[in-house]
């Protein structure tokens, strides 16, 4: 075998849905069906439907989950999978896994295809932990032999020791989630699926299952796909990328360039102008009307018109005034950012920096540049507040919202994810003195 | 180029029988452990625990035998009443939570199938080879009241020749449920109606598959037509003859029997198989 080998072909695939009551003129629809394919003729509900945007009202009751999907995965690439809510991600590794079929199109394999969808699926609570070890096993495909001679490997691994011999519903949540990955762990597919499942368990246990996941690809040389919503795994675990949106495919390469991609897909927080915004206070003499980010990061291209950055990206942000006195003045202008929390985190403001900022007649345009965007991910709020010679003209609190979205800012793959790390990255050195 | 070898293909397309027996032949391990899954968690923390397995024919044989055989005076041929219900009902037993059970499949696995593959019908096979163990040990119990009134309470009871013929009745009893219960279980993803129809639509059915009514009753009456297309009704009378000598056993409901048992299988098989590939979607 080559390393070039495809190993796995997806070709036009597509996969429609049928929204609302499934029940009411399902018989009709059935039956119309039926007609059609004793006549000799296409499925007549494959020929409508509309995309998958989630937020907009459709007159259709069909949608296309995917829509001409086409992809091919080598063999012992990392393939990740990137999308918003809602773009068929999952849907697509369904299909790929079996558990559903496509409307249209062909899934070609190469090799055994097993997928970690979702650890624990099968575990009998009223059986002991080994028991359920070589059901769930044999439920992913091992058979009993392997799972005998690989038992002791797996109990070692999921820690459980002391507790397997007794049922797993006596298991803590925790317990059973180290136990099913530890029999997932050892399967020895051709290609693994996985889907988001290192979002749960702690700390230790991500990292413990990251690290499994990279000695299948680098060790063994298998093909793994794998879809997460964590750009930081995606870029030091991935060597490609394929990004959807709304059941389509729209980027296939690079891991970089597609992450810079996705991220550049238009937010779905509406963009409501500050202008029109109702809780506000000040003289009102003036008014910020709008507003508009766009950012640089690592590669320096310019992406315009998004709510979510990466940290340390230079972030240019514009706001808009109107002058409602046609009077010209100075004024500043302060930008307060609050973490979900409420709690202030930051704030910019050119009475800081003694920047002039200078209210023209009729209109006019200020922007914001933001050298190190040095918060950690997560959403913002931000409030803006504007002066002029001690008198607040406009504040309008909490008036956008940007999704702060984890980067490689410490230049070494590694982030701070909790809490209580804060909300601030600092650069900072140590060494032995 | 030369053509490409691929393992497996998924596509949307279904073939009308798409039964890969070498897959189903990997998965076997999968198949045994079910079974034992079934067979050691269904009592779990109970006190009788497998007992139960013989509780339920004894008490129903019992009533039927003080309703049907003392109240209404339905004759049973020399035999004692309570072994030709116990034979009676042990044989249905097996039929009934076949196809009770299987018929199931797809509602009661819905979680597990929505997220991993394996050949789907693997499951319903191995709820027909779990109740087979339940079913064998029922049978005990018939050959201990078998031995009991033979030679205890002098019964004239004795087994046909042919009893070595017995496990193809099973078999073909085991393949007529496996095959309905897979017909039902496809169509009650989309028609959860037939749930219902199949609860009590097997208690009606029981009545007229000469369970505690011979079927040469039926003929005395002249309502043969009844129970004359129900294949259960000739396993039954079939069971009895072979275990107690007494019913009546005919050409056509030998054959007739085999074949509905073959067909529902195969059209159970085309179903499921056009089914499991997108059930999760309607379900």
């Amino acid at each position: 075998m080559t390393k070039d080998d495809i190993i796995l072909k997806v070709e036009n695939v597509s996969k429609q849905y049928r929204l609302g009551l499934v029940g009411t003129g399902t018989i009709s629809h059935d039956l119309n069906r039926f007609f059609a394919k004793i006549r000799g003729k296409e499925d007549p509900y494959l020929k409508i439907g509309e995309s998958n945007d989630r937020s907009t009202k459709g007159t259709s009751e069909y949608v296309w989950a995917l829509k001409h999907i086409n992809f091919e995965v080598k063999r012992g690439e990392v393939l990740g999978i990137i999308g918003k809510n809602g773009a068929g991600k999952s849907t697509l590794l369904k299909i790929l896994s079996k558990v559903t079929g496509p409307s249209t199109g062909a899934i070609k394999s190469k090799g055994r295809i097993a997928s970690l969808l979702e650890v624990g699926t099968g575990f009998h609570p009223e059986m002991t932990g080994k028991e359920n070890i070589f059901l769930n096993g044999a439920i992913l495909g091992m058979t009993k032999k392997e799972i005998t001679s690989k038992l002791h490997e797996i109990i070692e691994f999921s820690g459980c020791e002391r507790y397997i011999d007794t049922p797993v519903k006596r298991y803590s949540s925790g317990m059973k989630v180290r136990l099913a990955f530890a029999v997932a762990a050892f399967l020895e597919p051709d290609i693994l699926i996985v889907d988001e499942v290192l979002a749960v368990g702690d700390a230790e246990f991500q990292k413990k299952a990251i690290g499994k996941m990279q000695d299948i690809s680098s060790q063994a040389g298998r093909t793994v796909l794998f879809v997460s919503h964590d750009m930081g795994t995606i870029q030091s675990l991935c060597s490609k990328l394929i990004v959807l949106e709304n059941g389509r495919l729209i980027y296939n390469g690079k891991v970089k360039d597609g992450i810079i991609n996705y991220l550049s897909i238009k937010s779905d927080v509406s963009k409501t102008r500050l202008l029109y915004h109702k809780k506000r206070s000040g003289s009102r003499t003036a008014l910020f009307s709008d507003y508009n980010f766009s950012y640089k990061y690592e590669n320096n291209l310019l992406i315009e018109g998004v709510n979510q950055i990466p940290s340390g990206a230079l972030v240019y942000l514009d706001l808009v005034l109107v002058n409602k006195t046609k009077l010209e003045r100075d004024i500043s202008i302060t930008i307060i950012v609050q973490n979900v929390s409420g709690v202030p985190i930051t704030s910019y403001s050119n009475i800081f920096t003694l920047n002039n900022l200078y209210l023209k007649k009729d209109k006019c345009k200020v922007r914001f540049e933001i050298d190190d965007f040095n918060l950690t991910s997560g959403e913002y709020f931000f409030t803006v507040v504007g002066f002029d010679n001690q008198n607040k003209f406009d504040e309008i609190e909490n008036c956008f919202k940007v999704d702060v979205l984890e980067s490689n800012y410490f230049g070494t793959g590694k982030y701070p994810k909790q809490k209580r790390l804060g909300n601030v990255l600092s650069k900072s050195k140590q060494y032995n003195i | 180029m030369k053509k490409e070898k691929w393992l497996f293909e998924i596509s949307s397309e279904t073939k009308l029988i798409d039964l890969n027996l070498k897959e189903v032949w990997q998965y076997r391990d999968l198949l045994m452990l079910f079974v034992k899954r079934d067979v050691i968690t269904l009592y779990k923390q109970t006190i009788l625990g497998p007992l139960w397995y013989l509780v339920q024919p004894l008490f129903t044989s019992v009533i039927f035998t003080l309703v049907f055989n003392n109240v209404a005076g339905i004759q049973t041929g020399g035999i004692p009443p309570f072994l030709f219900n116990l034979a009676g009902i042990t044989t249905w037993n097996y039929f009934k939570e076949c196809l009770t059970a299987t018929s199931d499949t797809f509602k009661k696995n819905e979680q597990i199938f929505g997220k991993v593959y394996f050949p789907r019908i693997i499951m319903p096979m191995s709820i027909v080879v779990s109740n087979l163990l339940k079913f064998g040990i029922q049978l005990l119990i018939l050959i201990a009241f078998y031995i009991y009134y033979a030679f205890y309470l002098g019964a004239v009871i004795r087994p046909n020749e042919y009893l070595f013929l017995f496990p193809i009745l099973v078999l073909c009893m085991g393949i007529l449920g496996l095959g309905l219960g897979m017909i039902i279980s496809s169509m009650v993803t989309k028609y959860r109606d037939l749930t219902f129809l199949v609860s009590f639509g097997i208690q009606l059915l029981m009545y007229i598959s000469m369970v505690v009514i011979p079927l040469s009753l039926f003929q005395e009456k002249g309502v043969e037509w009844l129970v004359m297309y129900n294949p259960m009704g000739y396993i039954i009378e079939m069971a009895r003859y072979l275990l107690l000598d007494e019913g009546n056993v005919s050409q056509f409901g030998i054959s007739y029997t085999i074949i509905s048992s073959i067909v529902a299988l195969l059209l159970g098989i085309v179903i499921f198989n056009k089914t499991e590939k997108t059930f999760i979607d309607t379900i």
